[in-house]
């Protein structure tokens, strides 16, 4: 499919990289579809969490990995359509201000999976002024690689939780498809962090 | 406000102690009157992350992320947010994390409100159907050893795992 619409610039692919270069004491969950691919385009690694499921989930899955582990740093990479699924999410990571947190919407305004129908961003919603209205310490629109290695530098500050808004293209990238089986990478994740299966 | 009286503050105070017992470190809620006591405690116990959630299938997610970092924790609900779980659920089918839920029972036992009675009568069948084992507590003395028998199979076991609190434990809401 080529691309649908001018809408983001950013190339998903070289974003989620570049975020993730040099990666250090960061704990990663990959929202459902796409981001996930994304993740595992930039480097499978035993501190990835991907998802296959649950759509709206990714953004609590890293509250309470954030909660758990405060010594690490959490990114949520997802989508809009994951993200709008789960979004009293935002509400409820802002009340409870995790200073570890970041959550990173790659907005392409549509549901990409399903067809490329529309989504609310792609008809006007801008999710960093809800994440920003809820109490977010910090919360921004990323149009260009210079934004990207400025979130990349705030990934590591405890100054709160942090919200992105990343619009890129709408268009298809390769597929990556990180391991299927949850319970491998749950073991594996869990297990990278000094805890072992029960 | 609680509603307990006197005989029922006994059960609900066991909730809490068993929770802890198993060394539960996040509790994660929607509200319902018989969690007021296990939600007052958690809020109040530094040792416990205490987290209101705006819908109940949040906390299936906040408690995949606890155990991803090592935590142990519990979800708390009232039967009709069993419903908005359903899709959620399918986590914790592909990735055998440990959960443990305590859901408060309406529309099982002198309903005073019809409309809690749908997603009442299907709770427990809403729950087996998405491989979540269930036990039910419509006596006191109950709660403790289901409690305790829940949270080990969780645990120990990574399974799904759900405590019912029965109306006619509850008491009849007035």
């Amino acid at each position: 499919m080529s691309e649908l619409m001018q809408y983001g610039s950013l190339d998903r692919r070289e974003v989620v990289a570049r975020l993730l270069s040099g990666r250090k004491k960061l704990l990663v969950v990959g929202g459902i579809g796409s981001a996930s691919f994304d993740v595992m385009a930039a480097g499978d690694h035993d501190n990835n969490y991907y998802l296959w499921g649950a759509m709206g989930g990714a953004a609590m899955i890293g509250l309470g990995l954030a909660t758990a582990r405060p010594d690490y740093s959490v990114l949520v990479l997802t989508g809009d359509g994951d993200m709008l699924m789960g979004f009293g999410a935002l509400a409820t990571i802002a009340i409870r201000k995790p200073a570890n947190l970041t959550v990173a919407v790659l907005d392409n305004g549509h549901f990409g999976q399903t067809g490329w129908q529309e989504s609310h961003t792609g008809r006007g919603l801008a999710l960093e002024q809800v994440a920003r209205t809820c109490g977010f310490s910090w919360s921004d629109k990323i149009t260009n690689l210079n934004g990207i290695d400025d979130l990349r530098e705030r990934l590591h500050t405890r100054s709160g939780a942090k919200f992105a808004t990343i619009k890129i293209r709408a268009s298809t990238s390769p597929r990556v498809p990180p391991p299927r089986d949850g319970v491998y990478v749950k073991t594996r994740f869990r297990s990278s962090l000094g805890h072992y299966p029960i | 406000m609680d509603t307990a009286v006197v005989g029922q503050q006994c059960w609900q105070e066991d909730v809490f102690r068993v929770l802890k017992q198993h060394g539960v470190k996040h509790v994660v809620y929607v509200p319902d009157i018989p969690h007021s006591t296990t939600i007052r405690e958690a809020e109040a116990d530094k040792e416990i992350s205490a987290v209101v959630l705006t819908t109940e299938e949040e906390g299936i997610g906040y408690l995949a992320g606890a155990w991803l970092g090592g935590d142990r924790g519990v979800l708390l609900m009232q039967s009709s947010g069993v419903g908005n779980c359903i899709n959620a659920l399918a986590l914790q089918c592909c990735t055998r994390f440990p959960l443990l839920m305590v859901v408060a029972m309406r529309g099982d036992w002198a309903e005073l409100n019809p409309w809690q009675t749908p997603m009442g009568r299907a709770t427990e069948k809403a729950l087996t159907l998405m491989n979540v084992m269930t036990w039910r507590a419509d006596d006191p003395k109950d709660v403790e050893p289901l409690l305790h028998g829940a949270a080990t199979m969780a645990f120990n076991g990574g399974h799904a795992c759900a405590l019912l609190l029965g109306q006619r434990l509850i008491g009849e809401k007035q």
